[in-house]
């Protein structure tokens, strides 16, 4: 596990190195790394993010695979994302997995008690694909485990789709995902969950700009898992995870987020460890007006 | 009969328009919300606070110097502003109007929301 903990601390290090010092601004953005949060990007910004997940599943090697997403508010109620896929398996090969298309929407323009949000993905994927971004119908370690020379083969065409629940409660966020996701070639539909907390460690800012005060750590508790599919709607034979999460809004824009997974049933991997490092460039679309306007 | 729709159309238009400039957002503000109190009004550590977070969050649409850009995003150094209790503004700041392009900011922690309404208070 340690060389794939250095290559994925190594490449968070890259990209913070590589990434422009110039605009910068905090998204509102949980460190959730399955469930969603109803916040959406703000209007005109570009939130680049790898999300990296390291597992052994049993009987077989270690794989550290890694989604690098592109989020982009399009408007205030309409955020849109693509994920490109890959993985890493030890003893076995590099790969690109695929891609996602995401949408997500406010319905409603006013705050509630409940906030909903929905979520549309279509997701062109290989069965190799390991980031394991949501959990659905009977997923389980053996899925993982498959060599990627085997798995590529399989060829995952699917629509997925999520309502996602949002309570602000004093300074606690409360979120709720289900989840329903569909190959478009062949399969029921599968089900899932993911169900989230955080809370920032202060909640009041101290006034002095600071680099590891309480106010830039956000902690909190994830869970997901399957809940089978239309022909068996049950517990049985799925994973299920819980997963405490810490995130840093670093200044200067950057930041950062892992969460060790614990499996819960048989059928889940024993343990995942989730690593975020994410840049938000705020109004990227002036960039494009101010050129225009120069020329 | 065109032209009496088209003059009967522009009445009913200026007419709509007169109504909407004569009521400002303020006026959705609900009662308990309007009235609420800012536990950090007037504190020079909470505009300091309010300073940070306003940079962090909405200098990028509103300006450093919080004068907008004279067209979508607008100045928050306002006569609207100004007239508005911090209730009205906190509870704006939750809200947000997402149907003009400004986010809601209910996911900010609470005092963080009273901070920088008290930094925007101390521009007017």
């Amino acid at each position: 596990m340690i060389p794939y903990l250095r290559r994925a601390a190594g490449g968070a290090v890259f990209l913070a190195c590589c990434l422009p010092v110039s605009h910068c601004a905090y998204a509102q953005e949980k460190p959730y790394f399955v469930t969603y949060s109803y916040d959406l990007e703000e209007p005109g910004n570009l939130d680049i993010e790898t999300k990296t997940a390291l597992a052994r599943p049993d009987g077989s090697t270690h794989f550290g695979a890694s989604a690098l997403e592109f989020e982009y508010g399009v408007l205030a109620w309409w955020t849109s994302e693509l994920y490109l896929d890959g993985q890493a398996t030890a003893q076995d090969s590099t790969i690109f997995t695929g891609f996602r298309l995401e949408n997500r929407f406010r319905p409603l323009m006013h705050e509630h008690a409940v906030n909903p949000a929905l979520y549309f993905e279509y997701e062109n994927l290989n069965g190799a694909d390991k980031n394991l971004l949501e959990v659905v119908g009977h997923d389980g370690q053996s899925d993982v485990a498959t060599p990627n020379g085997e798995a590529r083969q399989e060829h995952e065409h699917e629509a997925e789709l999520k309502l996602i629940l949002t309570s602000n409660l004093k300074d606690w966020n409360i979120s709720e995902n289900f989840i329903a996701e569909k190959n478009l070639g062949h399969s029921p539909w599968e089900f899932g969950y993911a169900v989230g907390t955080t809370r920032p460690l202060r909640s009041a800012s101290t006034g002095r700009a600071c680099t590891f005060c309480a106010q830039r750590l956000i902690a909190g508790v994830e869970a997901y898992g399957g809940l089978g599919d239309t022909a068996a709607l049950t517990l049985r034979d799925t994973s299920h995870y819980i997963a405490p999460l810490i995130g840093w809004e670093a200044p200067k824009g950057l930041r950062i987020s892992f969460s060790p997974g614990f499996g819960l049933t048989s059928a889940s991997l024993n343990r995942i460890y989730r690593i975020g490092v994410a840049y938000e460039f705020d109004q990227v679309g002036n960039w494009f007006r101010q050129a225009g306007g120069r020329q | 009969m065109n032209r009496t729709v088209l003059i009967l159309f522009c009445f009913a238009f200026s007419a709509l328009l007169a109504f909407a400039a004569a009521h400002s957002h303020w006026d959705h503000v609900p009662a308990k919300d309007h009235d609420r109190a800012n536990p950090m009004a007037g504190r020079s550590e909470a505009i300091a606070a309010g300073a940070l977070i306003y940079s962090d969050h909405c200098a990028q649409c509103h300006r450093a110097d919080a004068r907008g850009d004279g067209h979508k995003r607008p100045s928050l150094r306002s006569d609207s502003l100004r007239k508005a209790t911090d209730g009205d503004i906190e509870w704006f700041l939750r809200q947000g109007d997402l149907a003009h392009g400004m986010p809601s900011w209910a996911s900010l922690p609470a005092d963080q929301r009273w901070q920088l309404v008290t930094y925007l208070k101390s521009l007017q």
